[in-house]
């Protein structure tokens, strides 16, 4: 009896706890509102399996009890039963999948027309690389990085130039416009991670990785390092501030190109 | 440290060679495991695989913390602690482990193919030795995988090879290495890694329905699909690695394979829950210790089974990876869910090991604490994840998309898990009190059909059958079969009149 209770009393609280607790997802602020959809389907249908499985169990432990004189009866197996349980569950599990694998569709295939930015991890702290006006970004390798190149920009490449390097952790960026962010780390894996906006992906050394988003609302959010990456891990934060896009030209036009910072160090 | 000891020295040590060796000889009806001399070697490797690595503690910079994941470069580099002795240990201990499990896994399925009584067919076997079989069968194809890249990772630590380390600027400072793969060893790892959690799982499955069985006193609903769904999770599991990597920098084009391999392994998993709960319709539920444990685990495992459809359908875990949502999901899928299964496999089989009953009453407390206060921990969890909290953070400084109240579910958390580990002293105390002045169990205190129940002696003694091996005459799950006077006909009772073989 109080078996059969108390388990059901565990789905019951589970559910009341999912819907009363004050901590849900924090709001989004980009485009990836179908992530979202896919988590609250993904809820839906496993907690339907979830309540059944569990409530079903309960009621079996309340009636088939041990009792005097109660004998269990005697089924090896039952096909129709069996077949019909494994139908739904792989009806299910496409119901789950078929949607999932069009978005990540959608994830892993940046707009034609997305800005480019780059985001360079280093134990610990972000920098940033936009293309300049040229809109191409310079060649990099780690045989060019030393105090005065950071992200190890080829000086002798001339579309390199141009870029300009940020190396404050702001990263700044118009609302609106969807952004393809190349990821490059110049020692340990890292992760660029924006709670609101929902995408991450992790920065391995000696590749370039990428994901895209359009940034929704104007706004200031934290950028988190979500790879393990040694004891600054925790510490490893950067800015990222959306903004409108007079804001944002006031801020492009503030900012130095590679030719510049290195004709400043030269002197 | 914790992860590694936690999953590779605590729950598959503790599967395979403590109940593996235990059980399949008793329930196979065989006198020993077929290569004891091996066996023996296994356990010393093991040991010394365990010193070694608890040896970290007391070298300069103690031991690592580069995670359980060990993932260089970070691992070997010196913005990690441990990174000069702490990773060579631990790389040597995982080797050694590896080298005594080896010789272990090759037991477990030799003596399970070869060393079988009269009658006992493969489809005749209790599903508790399936489990262990098809997980060691697994593991030795899984642990090469993790062989491999220790030892690669061990050469790229002290020789200076490239193997997982491309050109790096550490702290301003160029470093020797060029050409590497950090994604090579994510890839080697994860081979390993996934099947390990099946390694782990399939052990318990096995035993949990025997748990059912016995204490539901009815036999396990649908064993051969049963024993299909163990045989296609443990392939299925080979092939399903990348799910730990959709964002780690691979191909996003993996992503669609391994998010439809990993759902379907679902399909599978599910239909075991299904059996299990089917199982209680129209049985005798006996409240023991051993079923409340089994119980607890259908909880915590549905629970965690479901969060694994959030993690491995890809796109949902985007935003997932990385934070408290999978810390929540895998502790309470193959952290707890397991556990709760070794303590009721101990509670079962305790009398059988020593002759002598555990406390129920301690062992019903226990279990109330340990399932009740595992699942608070945990559950909630799940939800700072959702609110974008990473895994791996000791301090979220000023972080603004966590609201105040986090704080206090940490809190309440921490509390839950000191008093829960606190707890297991309960468990413990009852073991050592059991030892001495536990009731007598005779040989069967649980009536039950399988083969380990039947041995002339209990504790078994030297050769587990006396003079002659037992032969067997149907299936482990001989539960109120219609017609039988008892309750329950033991596997090595000869046929009754006009009963079906089974």
């Amino acid at each position: 009896m109080a078996v059969a209770l108390v388990m059901a009393l565990v789905v019951v609280a589970s559910l009341l706890f999912h819907f009363l607790s004050p901590w849900r997802p924090t709001q989004i602020e980009s485009n990836w509102g179908f992530i979202d959809d896919t988590l609250t389907l993904t809820f839906i249908v496993t907690s339907i399996g979830f309540v059944a499985v569990i409530l079903f169990m309960s009621y079996c432990l309340y009636r088939f009890r041990h009792q005097p004189g109660r004998r269990s009866t005697y089924e090896p197996e039952n096909r129709r039963l069996e077949l019909l349980l494994g139908g739904i569950t792989t009806v299910a599990v496409i119901a789950l999948l078929a949607p999932g694998l069009l978005v990540w569709g959608r994830f892993i295939t940046p707009p034609g027309d997305a800005m480019e930015v780059e985001a360079v991890g280093a134990q610990w702290s972000w920098s940033f690389r936009l293309p300049g006006a040229d809109n191409r970004f310079g060649s990099t390798d780690v045989r060019f990085i030393d105090a005065n190149n950071a992200l190890g920009v080829n000086p002798a490449d001339p579309r390199g130039r141009d870029d300009l390097i940020i190396s404050n952790g702001e990263l700044h960026l118009p609302a609106g416009k969807p952004v393809k962010v190349l990821l490059r780390s110049i020692d340990v894996l890292h992760d660029f991670y924006v709670p609101q906006i929902r995408a991450k992906m992790d920065l391995v050394p000696g590749m370039e990785t990428y994901f895209w988003f359009t940034p929704t609302r104007t706004g200031q959010f934290e950028i988190l390092c979500v790879a393990y990456c040694g004891v600054g891990h925790p510490q490893m934060r950067g800015t990222l501030i959306i903004d409108s896009g007079s804001d944002y030209q006031n801020w492009l036009a503030a900012q130095q190109t590679f030719a510049h910072l290195r004709k400043a160090e030269a002197f | 440290m914790h992860g590694m000891i936690m999953v590779v020295y605590m729950l598959t040590a503790i599967f395979l060679g403590g109940f593996g060796n235990y059980l399949i000889p008793l329930m196979i009806g065989a006198r020993d495991m077929v290569f004891p001399f091996v066996n023996m070697l296994s356990y010393w490797v093991y040991l010394l695989a365990t010193l070694v690595l608890a040896a970290s503690y007391f070298v300069p910079g103690g031991p690592t913390g580069a995670g359980w994941t060990l993932y260089p470069p970070q691992a070997i580099l010196t913005g990690t602690p441990g990174h000069e002795w702490g990773i060579i240990l631990m790389l040597s201990s995982l080797i050694l482990f590896i080298i005594g499990f080896t010789m272990g896994g090759l037991n477990y399925v030799v003596t399970v193919l070869q060393a079988r009584t009269r009658g006992m067919t493969l489809m005749r076997m209790p599903l508790t030795v399936w489990g262990i079989f098809t997980a060691a069968v697994m593991a030795l194809l899984a642990f090469p995988g993790l062989f491999v890249a220790c030892v690669m990772l061990l050469l790229d630590r002290t020789l200076g090879t490239s193997f997982f380390v491309p050109a790096i600027v550490e702290m301003g400072e160029r470093r020797d290495y060029s050409g590497g793969s950090p994604i090579l060893f994510q890839h080697l790892f994860w081979f390993f890694g996934h099947p390990e959690v099946y390694i782990v799982a399939l052990p318990a499955f096995g035993m949990v329905s025997d748990l059912i069985s016995v204490h539901a006193r009815k036999n396990i609903f649908g064993y051969r699909m049963m024993v299909w769904a163990i045989l296609a999770i443990g392939v299925l599991s080979m092939v399903v690695w990348g799910h730990h990597m959709y964002v780690s920098g691979m191909d996003p084009l993996f992503g669609f394979f391994f998010a439809v391999t990993t759902l379907a392994i679902a399909v599978p998993t599910a239909m075991k829950v299904y059996n299990w709960v089917v199982t209680l319709w129209r049985a005798d539920i006996h409240f023991t210790t051993p079923m409340l444990f089994a119980l607890g685990f259908l909880v915590t495992f549905v629970n965690g089974g479901i969060t694994g459809l959030y993690l491995g359908n890809v796109i949902v875990d985007v935003p997932l990876s990385a934070t408290l949502f999978v810390v929540a999901h895998f502790h309470m899928v193959m952290g707890i869910a397991p556990v709760l299964v070794i303590f009721g496999a101990i509670y079962h089989w305790f009398p059988k090991i020593t002759g002598r009953m555990m406390d129920e009453r301690l062992g019903k407390i226990h279990f109330w604490i340990t399932f009740l206060g595992a699942y608070a921990i945990f559950f909630p969890m799940h939800y700072l994840g959702l609110l974008g909290v990473p895994r791996r953070f000791y301090d979220m400084n000023d972080a603004t998309f966590v609201p105040h109240s986090a704080v206090g579910l940490n809190i309440f958390m921490t509390t839950m898990a000191l008093f829960v580990g606190l707890s297991q002293l309960i468990f413990f105390y009852n073991v050592f009190k059991s030892l001495r002045h536990g009731a007598s169990a005779g040989g069967n205190p649980w009536r039950a059909a399988s083969l380990e129940w039947q041995t002339p002696e209990t504790p078994p003694g030297h050769g587990n059958w006396g003079k002659r091996l037992p032969v067997v005459y149907r299936w482990p799950y001989g539960y109120n079969i219609p017609g039988a006077p008892d309750d329950f006909v033991p596997q090595n009772a000869p046929l009754q009149k006009g009963e079906h073989a089974t």
